[in-house]
């Protein structure tokens, strides 16, 4: 990746996979014994899944899958579990998590005084959240596996697909978190993340909606990874598959140099 | 690429004309100094006067506005990182990563600067001693007192092996003990070679542990020196103290001290007098018919040099 050059500044070192892996090993060491933590993020979409999944999706019957043909509910609502599950591992560690650490702990300023650069701390970050949101899909995977909620061999590439939606995700809230103010401003996350969840072709398909409608949801991030992800588990692809690809890496390649620059104005005044 | 290495005596650090802005507001106004390998240089001045900003600036997380920096014989601009590879910074507000142990804490950071776990943990091992925290190794840093977070993070900044130690007032807020305690580990260091650049707005720090200091003031640099120069450039040998009843103290006319000593500094609430012969000022002061509650005889110190350049006390 290229460096991310702004005039008048410091130079900034060229983006290091190996600096920002430093990231995620101090990441690794303050977990330390608080790893429990993390499974909270498996049960919740297991609780969607089996509330929802079974016990709405019994008296739902089937709905139109991503070619329109009628597929169990379950099947319909377990890939976007796994795609919100996803977001939501991202957007923890990136807004509160990462907040603390730019604001009250100082660890950037600490960071920043050795060779590393605001784009190793902002990929490093980036990358501990899709380890972190990727345990979750892992999870939450083997149990959609188990359950037999999937239609193709090509569901195994949810996990990759997972981890792209992390990616966009977590660059995006790192990037939006370092205009937040307060700890107050966090209830702007909600507002976001909550209609995303409920909206986003997550509970039933987006055909639902007026055809305006449609066409902005289809435009929002997270139904871009639902669709994805449910392509890839029910089997049902076209290259509109490919378009979701580009959108969520171009989301989190945007998101990064923005969090890269705004860290390094924050920071390095 | 591969430049030749630079003459013995050249400067570690060498500024121009250094200057820092921020929108209107100058923090550093065109600043000259070079530092010398193995020196020990200070910034002495008040809060405010532009120490700080000079110190971002040469640990590479500030942007220098105008003029020249070079450092290592490089531009921060352009060598950012390779120049805080050789750097240790001390910065003023303690920044030690609260979620881990205080051996985990040296560790990472010396992973930061490259090093291999296993050698980081070793110098991590020997540095703990140095800091006198060897027993608090697994402990998390929040417990920690004052004078223990600072040698921590002076053991921190010191895990690269850096060639010059920047401390930004290490030991504001600490109390006597801790600082002395601080002030010899610093000092053990300086035996060893190591550069070390610090603020302070302590005199007695200044004189401790620096070879050669500049007062800064307003954004500039108003005197440059050792302590022992600038003491007999800009103060005398010895400083009389008198402090006279409150009444008299507002009311005493100059002329009814003219003549007596060197200099005469009137504050608030005590009168300076600057002379060779501190002890001959009482008898003299007496002998006009003034009758001071106390008279205290001092060596002359850099607080004195700092309100002869400024005309106010350093810290208020």
């Amino acid at each position: 990746m290229a460096s991310l050059p702004a005039a008048g500044r410091i130079a900034p070192a060229r983006l290091s996979g190996r600096r920002a892996a430093l990231m995620v090993e101090r990441n690794t060491m303050a977990l330390g014994s608080s790893w429990m933590m993390v499974l909270g993020g498996f049960f919740e979409p297991l609780f969607y899944l089996l509330s929802i999944g079974f016990g709405l999706g019994g008296m739902v019957g089937d709905v139109p899958g991503p070619d329109g043909r009628p597929i169990a509910y379950a099947l319909f609502v377990a890939p976007a579990l796994l795609a919100s599950s996803s977001m939501n591992g991202a957007i923890t560690e990136c807004t509160f998590n990462f907040f603390f650490k730019l604001t009250y702990q100082k660890t950037y300023d600490a960071v920043l005084s050795t060779p590393m650069s605001p784009g190793d701390v902002a990929l490093g970050e980036i990358g501990w959240a899709i380890i972190r949101s990727t345990l979750y899909s892992v999870g939450f995977f083997a149990v959609l596996l188990a359950l037999g909620l999937y239609r193709s061999p090509l569901a195994i590439l949810a996990i990759p697909a997972a981890m792209l939606l992390s990616w966009a995700f977590s660059a995006v809230a790192l990037a939006l978190t370092t205009w937040m103010r307060g700890w107050q401003d966090f209830d702007l996350i909600f507002l976001v993340t909550l209609p995303l969840f409920l909206f986003s072709g997550t509970f039933y398909p987006v055909t639902a909606y007026p055809e305006a409608l449609r066409v902005l949801v289809e435009w929002t991030p997270l139904y871009q990874g639902v669709a994805l992800i449910r392509a890839l588990v029910t089997g049902i692809m076209d290259v509109g598959a490919l378009a979701h690809v580009a959108y969520l890496l171009a989301m989190g390649v945007v998101g990064l140099a923005v969090v890269s620059r705004r860290l390094d104005r924050l920071l390095r005044k | 690429m591969a430049k030749p290495p630079a003459p013995a005596q050249a400067p570690l650090i060498a500024a121009r004309g250094l200057t820092k802005r921020f929108g209107d507001f100058t923090a550093v106004d065109a600043i000259d100094f070079d530092v010398a390998p193995g020196e020990s240089f200070g910034f002495l001045g008040p809060n405010g006067a532009g120490k700080t900003s000079t110190m971002r600036m040469i640990g590479c997380v500030s942007p220098v506005t105008a003029g020249e920096l070079r450092i290592l014989g490089r531009d921060p601009t352009t060598d950012g990182p390779r120049i805080r590879g050789r750097l240790g910074v001390v910065p003023q507000q303690d920044t030690l990563d609260t979620d881990l142990s205080v051996m985990d804490n040296l560790v990472i950071y010396g992973r930061y600067f490259g090093l291999t776990r296993a050698e980081s943990r070793r110098r991590a091992a020997e540095l703990l001693e140095f800091a006198q925290l060897a027993d608090r190794a697994g402990d998390r840093v929040d417990p920690l007192s004052g004078g223990m977070k600072r040698r921590l993070t002076i053991a921190r900044a010191l895990i690269n092996e850096p060639s010059i130690l920047l401390l930004d007032e290490p030991t504001t807020g600490l109390d006597p003990q801790a600082r002395h305690l601080l002030w010899d580990r610093l000092y053990r260091l300086k035996q060893r070679g190591v550069t070390l650049v610090l603020t302070t707005h302590y005199m007695d720090e200044a004189e401790q542990l620096c070879d050669r200091l500049v007062v800064m003031d307003k954004a500039r640099i108003v005197a440059e020196g050792s302590p022992r120069e600038l003491i007999e450039r800009y103060s005398s040998r010895e400083v009389t103290e008198l402090r006279f009843p409150v009444g008299v103290q507002e009311t005493l006319a100059d002329a009814q001290l003219e003549g007596i000593g060197d200099r005469i500094d009137r504050l608030p609430d005590r009168v300076l007098v600057y002379s060779d012969d501190g002890e001959a000022v009482g008898p003299a002061v007496h002998a006009r018919g003034l009758r001071p509650e106390t008279v205290l005889v001092r060596r002359s110190s850099l607080e004195d040099v700092f309100l002869r350049l400024t005309g106010r006390t350093l810290v208020d």
